[in-house]
């Protein structure tokens, strides 16, 4: 059996970019309904935990409650965004609509294809985490422009998160199957990585199991430059969110070539 | 079983269609040497089973080539195997000189698949489904949109440049799926099973392309379960089960080599008051649901038994569904 592709190491190209376009021509189409789901909805939350639970909260870490809970909002919402899209979108064009078929009679590789979706899921979390930001800027919540400096690490986190869904899907039969995945992972970091409250509120054991996860190191980075600060440790956290992407976009590549090529 | 091509097989129908003169000129030496495609002691297991079992196979440059089979013959495999999209487990494919799979990407640039399935991009219009396509060839640009033009021309879609996809008919679809196979200008076309499910006339209009395509030289391999569509377009045929080439020649010669040439068919009630004493028949008999099929080369004899008989019966020449009747046996697969 002769392959001259690494069993285990995908090699995608620059022509994962027309992968990329492929997939912002549909959004484009889809805009307004896609950006009322990504950045609505968090947004909702933002204004509804930030008054709500604000004055019952007052501040937390030197910081308004609303100013703490946006700077988390930002994260997760990358989080979700960059997840639904490495799992029902691209779930859809793996076993719905053939898409990705229709690309392997091209010279696309399938590692240009996971590479470009990857890259897409965290275009599509930047463009949530930036919306907010717009958002969070308009009420008042950011006035530093270190929050700028926010966007790349999001992006670098979505891009994770979107390759950890590549994951999943590359396993999943069904769109039924990404239930579990969203109720045992993306739900529970959701709850523990320091977006809702004080990761140091919890006791030790589950401090750990968060920054065992990469979304708690994502809110440590971004928190920060959100609020005109620097961030501490800047290098581990980035080093854990990396490592995640990393092994995952292997994983997710080399499970799907099983998966289609065969 | 090895079919290498020597320089008789390239053309020796072409007097079969009007078509078959444009490419006259490849028999001479430099496209010998290099076939299009050539497959040798191709092979592919699944679960212990090999279900392509030793495929030798060399098809020229500009002929249209076709792989004929029952389900589950390894036809799909065997072309999956030559885009790339299954691992090869023995023997080796080349098309055009450069080896699968390690040029998968160099020769895909070169290459058009007609899908069996539908894969066209049901959230784009006829003309975004070209333009997205041709992007993964690396195609823009004013060349692109000439190209497009022709294209939408050639295969009567123009009036549904616009349209989105879901609201094409299957027609419309299958040939659009085919202008997007061309979109690169292909050396090869692959087709597998390119007119299931379509009416005659889309059908027709669909191998009108095909055989400008064998025209203009691009070299064409179709699988189809369509005898007369194989027999109507193909210079060569390979007739393919479990995994095996069985045989492989032009539609006339493998007719000429397989079966009586001509056909006598009759009703299983009749056939049975007829067949009391088959020994005294100058024919061979085959049973197919609830017809009988006589082969013979005398056909004269035995209709004048039948009719002493009062049996009715109606005769016809021999064509290429009786090969692969014969060669693939006539019970029901899968």
């Amino acid at each position: 059996m002769s392959h001259t592709r690494h069993p285990l190491l995908p090699r995608p190209s620059l022509r994962f970019i027309p992968v990329w376009r492929r997939n912002l021509r549909v959004w484009r189409k889809l805009m307004m309904p896609s950006l009322l789901g990504n950045f609505g909805e968090p947004v909702l939350y933002l204004l509804a935990f930030g008054y709500g639970f604000g004055r019952l909260v007052g501040e937390l870490d030197g910081m308004s409650y609303m100013v703490f809970i946006a700077s988390g909002i930002i994260c997760s919402s990358a989080m979700f965004t960059a997840s639904f899209e490495g799992m029902y979108s691209a779930y859809t064009r793996m076993a719905e609509q053939n898409t990705w078929l229709a690309m392997l009679g091209t010279p696309l590789t399938l590692d240009d294809i996971v590479f470009a979706e990857a890259i897409w899921a965290a275009t599509k979390g930047l463009v949530s985490a930036a919306a907010i930001l717009v958002v969070a800027s308009v009420l008042g919540l950011v006035t530093d422009a270190r929050a700028l400096l926010a966007l790349p690490v999001v992006f670098l986190a979505a891009f994770t998160f979107g390759s950890l869904a590549l994951v999943v899907t590359s396993v999943a039969r069904s769109y039924d199957f990404f239930l579990y995945y969203f109720t045992l992972a993306v739900t529970p970091m959701l709850l523990l990585s320091g977006v809702f409250f004080p990761l140091q509120e919890m006791p030790g054991w589950v401090q750990g199991l968060a920054l065992s996860l990469p979304l708690a190191h994502v809110v440590e980075i971004v928190r920060p430059l959100m609020t005109g600060t620097w961030p501490t440790q800047v290098a581990l956290h980035l080093a854990v969110i990396v490592a995640y992407g990393a092994v995952a976009l292997v994983v997710a590549t080399a499970l799907i070539h099983r998966r289609l090529i065969r | 079983m090895s079919q290498t091509l020597p320089d008789e097989t390239m053309n020796p129908h072409g007097e079969t269609t009007p078509s078959r003169h444009g490419t006259a000129a490849f028999g001479d030496d430099a496209a010998a040497a290099m076939p299009a495609i050539a497959m040798t002691g191709l092979r592919k297991i699944y679960d212990g089973v090999s279900v392509v079992d030793g495929v030798d196979l060399a098809i020229p440059p500009g002929e249209f080539f076709g792989l004929l089979g029952p389900n589950g013959a390894g036809k799909t495999t065997t072309l999956r195997m030559l885009l790339g999209l299954t691992p090869i487990d023995a023997g080796s494919v080349r098309v055009l000189g450069m080896s699968i799979p390690e040029y998968e990407r160099e020769v895909r640039a070169r290459l058009g698949v007609v899908p069996q399935f539908d894969t066209l991009d049901p959230d784009f219009t006829v003309e975004e489904n070209l333009l997205t396509y041709a992007s993964y060839f690396g195609l823009s640009g004013p060349v692109l949109t000439q190209r497009i033009d022709d294209l939408l021309d050639l295969a009567n879609l123009e009036s549904r440049r616009g349209a989105r996809i879901n609201t094409l008919s299957g027609g419309m679809k299958r040939r659009l799926t085919l202008a997007r196979a061309l979109i690169n200008q292909p050396e090869v076309v692959i087709l597998d099973e390119p007119t299931t499910g379509l009416d005659p006339q889309a059908r027709h209009h669909l191998w009108r392309q095909l055989r400008r395509l064998r025209q203009r030289g691009v070299t064409l391999v179709l699988t189809t379960h369509y005898m007369e569509e194989a027999e109507e377009l193909c210079d060569r045929i390979a007739i393919i089960d479990a995994g095996r080439i069985i045989a492989c020649d032009s539609p006339t010669a493998l007719i000429a080599a397989h079966v009586e040439p001509w056909v006598i068919s009759l009703s299983t009630a009749s056939a049975r008051q007829f067949i009391a004493d088959p020994s005294m028949l100058p024919a061979r008999m085959l049973e197919i649901a609830d017809t009988w099929l006589i082969y013979t080369a005398d056909p004269a004899a035995v209709r004048a038994e039948l009719e002493s008989a009062g049996l009715p019966h109606s005769t016809r020449a021999a064509n290429l569904e009786d090969v692969f009747l014969k060669l693939t046996g006539h019970d029901l697969r899968e």
